[in-house]
């Protein structure tokens, strides 16, 4: 083993990032309504327990924490991207109008077609999502120079808009009790999530990770400009397209089984940046585990606070949110140029 | 002295999209009848129509076009920034929320309840943008200045459906209003909220020169001798007055108070003298030819305002950053 490898601060990080996500993977095992000891709780998440406890955690918590944890990384890991290629920290799935895009899809498909059985959602949401970035793409596609990374981020916020136009038209047309349930979905929830949510979700993140590491090189190419990252070697247009399916499929996945969960692809990143830097080798896994932590830690939060009330994930990461970036702005507004 | 001319004709518009919105909806009603409701009052119903519904109706489709119009202007003088405007920096949803929180609060919802709320929530998030907008030596850029307006949008939002879903006879109530919309306000109200945007329509005309300079530039303003500080807060001011009194009594409607400045701009030039006064004509023709379009584009019913305005607009901002590149006022 290299010792030296731990001379570096990074893989400590890193260690204690996966860490940390366990032990609070473990508090959401073992609170709730009912208190069940860590022990039994470990044990029957591995189905080695006494049974005694295995609706409470095989079927409800321990669904639900993957699926948290698997939507943080996916947003997380498309906000690094999305920060990435248009080189500004304050770009997001959210801002963009990828999670709008899929809010309008989910609405319009809970209001128009209350029918629609709910596991066939999460479709409907990628398939807005998909909508908006190509609309995005189309929009901010220029044979063109500097100031493409802005106009996407334009672009974003005008599509954004009108996904919100229509979200509120629909919202005034059904009957209560399902407009009160598409808020809820908007809002980013995690009540109710099974393994159904778990395994279309897992792939995406679990092929996409590794495969975004091998790309950090060029991700970082970004970063220096366009003309010198061409003059690098990197082929801009094909990998900027690239990154950008990458992204809105996570982004996508990650909000069709969670609902449009805001702020952690604009935090984990940016969090993870002030751990470990921006090379994006060592961000990007640092990212996702931050946004895991992010929306774990936020769950756990809104289901305890309140009990017997949820407040959903996305309200609580909206209340930490936006707080800090501001603070984020407030302290940086002098550096912007 | 041809812009003497552009207003006179500016404002023939206005009266053109002011009578087209008493005549044309689900029911067409003639001109002649309009005539007549005003100076030979028979009772029919086509004449009740348009006194008690089309009339404040387009009262407010006018009195808001133009507030937030205004509000677009200043904002985009005050920060240097061609795409500031209240709904992309957070005004709107600010008082939106302010509104749903009052009401959840107080449990009672009376449109006087929603105007101070507004007002207080427009203030708030204005205050906000600015703060943000003129921190530190450097200015924000104005792409950073509008991901930042973007983001408190999304808080405010989120904040917004939280008390939503905490209070599920609020939503019933609240998400029409949320929708923006013109309808369903009656004159008493209407006459409520007129003062606030006639006192900050007249103050906006008189303060053409402050705004001139401080689109120059904070120590270029102050240098050709204005009290800078003063002056912004004069002009935040309006801008809560303007910006809050139309969500209150329309919701939150978007992208008027940022195309029509640009539009304006287009015809006449950056000189505030004129371009407030233009600005108002052309959003309250705006408004009112999109509340218009409103009750026709879906056969049969009307769609809130609010979205017709952002399909208007929307595209505009995506063609404003495909014309050119970003540029100040």
């Amino acid at each position: 083993m290299r010792w030296s490898i731990f001379a570096q601060r990074w893989p400590l990080v890193l260690i204690l990032l996966i860490l940390l996500n366990l032990a609070v993977l473990l508090l959401h095992l073992m609170l709730g309504e009912r208190l069940i000891p860590p022990v039994e709780a470990i044990r029957t998440a591995l189905s080695l327990g006494s049974g005694e406890y295995d609706f409470a955690i095989r079927t409800v918590r321990l669904p639900r924490a993957c699926v948290g944890l698997l939507a943080g990384c996916g947003l997380a890991l498309s906000g690094t991207i999305l920060q990435g290629i248009t080189r500004n920290p304050l770009a997001s799935p959210g801002v963009l109008g990828l999670n709008a895009g899929a809010a309008a899809a989910a609405v319009a498909v809970i209001v128009l077609l209350p029918s629609l059985p709910m596991r066939m959602m999460p479709f409907a949401a990628f398939g807005g999502a998909l909508l908006a970035a190509a609309l995005i793409y189309i929009f901010s596609w220029r044979k063109g120079k500097a100031g493409v990374s802005d106009r996407i981020l334009l672009v974003g916020i005008g599509i954004s808009a009108m996904a919100g136009g229509i979200v509120s038209y629909l919202l005034t047309l059904g009957e209560v009790l399902r407009v009160t349930q598409a808020t809820i979905w908007m809002a980013g929830s995690l009540y109710g999530r099974t393994w159904v949510h778990v395994w279309p979700l897992l792939p995406w993140v679990a092929v996409l990770l590794p495969v975004l590491v091998l790309m950090s090189r060029s991700l970082d190419l970004f970063q220096l400009g366009e003309n010198t990252a061409i003059g690098l070697g990197l082929r801009l247009e094909k990998m900027r397209f690239l990154f950008i399916l990458i992204a809105v499929a996570l982004a996508g996945a990650a909000v069709s089984m969670a609902g449009t969960v805001t702020f952690v692809g604009l935090m984990g990143p940016h969090i993870a940046r002030g751990l470990v830097g921006s090379r994006s080798c060592r961000l990007i896994p640092t990212a996702a585990l931050c946004g895991a932590l992010l929306v774990l830690l936020s769950d756990l939060a809104g289901r305890l606070v309140f009990q017997p009330y949820e407040i959903p994930v996305g309200i609580v990461t909206a209340l930490i949110g936006a707080p800090y970036m501001l603070r984020m702005l407030w302290q940086r507004a002098g550096a912007f140029k | 002295m041809f812009r003497w001319f552009g207003i006179g004709g500016l404002c023939l518009l206005v009266a053109a999209a002011f009578t087209a919105s008493l005549m044309y909806g689900i029911v067409h009603i003639p001109a002649v009848t309009v005539w007549n409701a005003f100076i030979d009052f028979d009772g029919s119903m086509e004449q009740l129509i348009i006194r008690d519904i089309r009339l404040p109706r387009a009262l407010i489709a006018l009195m808001v076009g133009s507030s937030l119009a205004i509000a677009g202007t200043i904002m985009q003088a005050l920060s240097r920034n061609a795409l500031a405007g209240p709904d992309l920096l957070g005004v709107n949803n600010g008082a939106a929320l302010a509104a749903v929180i009052m009401i959840f609060l107080l449990h009672y919802s009376s449109l006087q309840l929603y105007i101070w709320s507004a007002f207080l929530g427009a203030g708030a998030a204005g205050l906000t943008v600015f703060l943000l907008g003129s921190m530190g030596s450097g200015r924000l850029t104005p792409t950073r200045l509008v991901l930042a307006g973007a983001t408190l949008n999304l808080l405010l939002a989120a904040l917004t459906q939280g008390v939503l879903i905490l209070n599920q006879q609020s939503m019933d109530t609240m998400r029409f209003w949320l929708a923006g919309s013109l309808t369903g306000r009656d004159m008493g109200l209407f006459l409520q909220v007129l003062p606030y945007m006639l006192v900050g329509t007249m103050a906006a005309l008189m303060m053409g020169r402050s705004l001139n300079l401080i689109s120059l530039g904070e120590e270029v303003a102050g240098g050709l001798g204005q009290r800078v500080v003063a002056s912004k807060i004069v002009l935040i001011g309006i801008v809560m007055l303007l910006a809050g009194s139309s969500v209150a009594i329309a919701g939150p409607i978007g992208f008027i108070g940022l195309a029509v400045p640009h539009i304006a701009r287009a015809i006449v030039g950056s000189n505030h003298y004129w371009l407030v006064p233009y600005s108002a004509c052309l959003g309250a023709a705006l408004l009112l030819i999109a509340d218009v379009a409103a009750r026709f584009v879906l056969p049969g019913q009307e769609i809130p305002v609010g979205v017709v305005t952002v399909f208007l607009g929307a595209p505009l901002l995506i063609y404003l950053t495909q014309a050119k590149e970003v540029a100040s006022p």
